[in-house]
């Protein structure tokens, strides 16, 4: 019988530990499916985040290490000097990368490090049980703001992908969603982009992927994903920020 | 033949870790180690190697873990305030078990304090700093040649263990120029770094460089681990040198710029029919224990100098284990005890 689908070869045959309906799966099974189709698994080296994707060295196939929160794009930035030729990639979520890691990615980016980072947003912090992020929209009901958030108490959202792009240093810098099949496919098609950038040696370059927490949203995984349609999108619209037209 | 040239003691550090085949310098500016950043972005672009001037110390620190975890030798140099910015890299280090080298040109504090040289990091340095059971190797030159010989030894033991290695200098001894005697080549520990994040090139399963164990069962075993490593540390790489102890009246105890002061105090006590000896710990950990068991019941009592409140005081207490009285004399605030200020302090003790 024919194999029609199967596991990618860069992704371990193991159960990820994520909760029912998360899509850190579909987004680690996006990342893997690349790195197969750029046959890049054996130069591949990842850095693992704080927050729930902090074990997911145990789940690529490919040379892993694992840093302190927000620190990922330093951790990145020591391993692409060492291994400029290597691909160094970066998997962090929202309270990692746009709150404790702010200065290390805006950085990283305006070094125009040869590093791609995976940037899960799904307004929340999830690992620690549903506090306040700087993505969380406002009104967003969340454990550290249980009233909703308020811009004059905590402030406004940030919006990533538009505050990188002003960096010169940044190469490619693009939104996508995973809620529905066409979303996921634009997501496959902007990272298999953000590693080319990295190979053509262009820069920095980040996708940023709206992502859901059913758990901390307190919704069951379809409804999350049509808060996250319904929500998210029109606050954090998709699309390329920066380098649609870069040739890689 | 071996080269001697007159070089100022940060320069050394830069230099000597270049011919110790570190490549890769991550830093942060900061009074008194900055020319270590200097010398570094001159070199490393001859060589084909990196010079990063990280956006803060937290940064450099994880570029330091990165590039080391990635395989590298690796050197990152700062001064107090900077260090403390650096310990929660430093623990990652630890608990990664990845080997890299720290230079500490140690300032006066607390807080941002001065810019003259101290001695107050001793904690800092040997008991932790950062979170969690763990060591680093300390070594605490005391001239500039040796601030050749300790970095390049720095280098072997971090490799040799995966640990870091911190060179605890201070300020004095960053910017003291003297002549050093480079050798022709250097002896550097071989490792093939099996275990370092470089691509499997699909030729080997992955490897994944951690610090986080959920499972209690396994963290307490990677913890027993570690302290293994650590007694294995003190057995072999404990340096110490002890001067005129047998016979002594009193022996004085100092590291860094401070142990010279005091071989000089001795010279002076001599000529007052005094007998002081010298016990100058140069690995401050692993702490050379032994030297102060050997020597605990042959003076009439301790006396340890330093340029902070008390600090090593307290290892040198446990070490002569209440065998003698242990006396403390400290500066602070960049202040540097003179010849006759020990001295009279040591008439004092002898009630001479």
């Amino acid at each position: 019988m024919a194999t029609v689908f199967k596991k990618p070869h860069a992704l371990k045959d193991l159960s990820l530990h994520y909760c029912p309906g998360c899509t850190h799966g579909i987004i680690h099974r996006i990342v893997a499916e690349v790195i197969d189709e750029l046959g890049i698994e054996g130069t591949t080296i990842g850095v693992s985040p704080v927050g729930c994707a902090y074990n997911n060295y145990e789940y690529f196939h490919v040379d892993m290490v694992q840093a302190a929160h927000g620190r990922a794009p330093a951790v990145a930035t020591g391993i692409k000097r060492v291994h400029p030729d290597n691909f160094v990639f970066t998997y962090q979520g929202d309270g990692d990368l746009a709150a404790i890691g702010t200065a290390e990615i805006i950085h990283a980016a305006t070094r125009g490090e040869k590093i791609t980072t995976i940037f899960v947003n799904n307004a929340i912090y999830g690992m620690t049980s549903g506090q306040m992020a700087p993505t969380t929209l406002l009104n967003q009901v969340t454990t550290t703001s249980p009233f909703g958030r308020k811009p004059e108490i905590h402030g406004f959202p940030i919006k990533v992908c538009e505050l990188l792009s002003q960096l010169e240093g940044a190469a490619y810098v693009e939104r996508t969603s995973v809620h529905d099949v066409k979303n996921i496919r634009n997501t496959k098609e902007a990272i298999k982009k953000a590693f080319k950038v990295q190979e053509a040696n262009k820069g920095f370059s980040i996708v940023e992927v709206l992502s859901t927490c059913p758990t901390n949203w307190g919704l069951n995984p379809v409804d999350a994903l049509k808060w996250l349609e319904t929500n998210m999108l029109p606050f954090y619209p998709l699309g390329n920020f920066k380098g649609k037209d870069l040739e890689v | 033949m071996a080269e001697k040239l007159l070089m100022k003691g940060n320069e050394v550090i830069a230099e000597a870790a270049l011919r110790a085949g570190c490549r890769h310098y991550f830093g942060y500016p900061i009074t008194p180690q900055t020319e270590v950043a200097h010398y570094m972005a001159k070199a490393m672009p001859k060589i084909n190697g990196t010079f990063v001037q990280a956006e803060s110390e937290v940064a450099a620190i994880n570029m330091v873990y990165g590039a080391a975890a990635a395989g590298a030798r690796v050197l990152t140099s700062s001064s107090s305030p900077g260090v403390s910015l650096k310990q929660e890299g430093i623990s990652y280090i630890a608990g990664a078990e990845l080997p890299a080298v720290m230079v500490n040109i140690v300032r006066c504090g607390p807080g941002l304090g001065g810019i003259l040289p101290a001695q107050c990091d001793y904690f800092q340095s040997v008991k932790g700093g950062g979170h969690g059971d763990y060591k680093n190797v300390v070594l605490a030159p005391s001239s500039v040649q040796e601030l050749y010989e300790l970095t390049v030894e720095a280098f072997n033991i971090s490799d040799k263990y995966r640990i870091l290695t911190i060179i605890l200098g201070d300020g004095m001894l960053g910017q003291m120029m003297e002549a050093v005697e480079f050798k022709d080549k250097e002896e550097i520990y071989q490792d093939d770094k099996k275990w370092a994040c470089t691509g499997t090139k699909m030729e080997r399963e992955s490897n994944d460089i951690t610090s986080i164990y959920i499972q209690p069962e396994v963290l307490e075993n990677h913890n027993l681990k570690l302290q293994a490593k650590y007694k294995k540390i003190e057995e072999n790489e404990t340096r110490v040198e002890s001067y005129n102890c047998e016979n002594a009246d009193i022996i004085v105890t100092a590291y860094g710029t401070v142990a010279r002061i005091v071989k000089n105090v001795i010279k002076m006590a001599e000529k007052e029919g005094i007998k002081v000896g010298l016990i100058r710990p140069i690995s401050l950990w692993p702490f050379p224990t032994a030297e102060f068991e050997k020597y605990a019941e042959t003076p009439k009592a301790f006396l340890s100098v330093e340029l902070s409140a008390g600090q090593m005081v307290e290892d040198v207490r446990l070490a002569v284990n209440g065998k003698r009285p242990v006396h403390f004399y400290g500066r602070m605030g960049g202040m540097v005890p003179s010849q006759k200020e020990i001295l009279d302090k040591i008439k004092e003790i002898l009630n001479k």
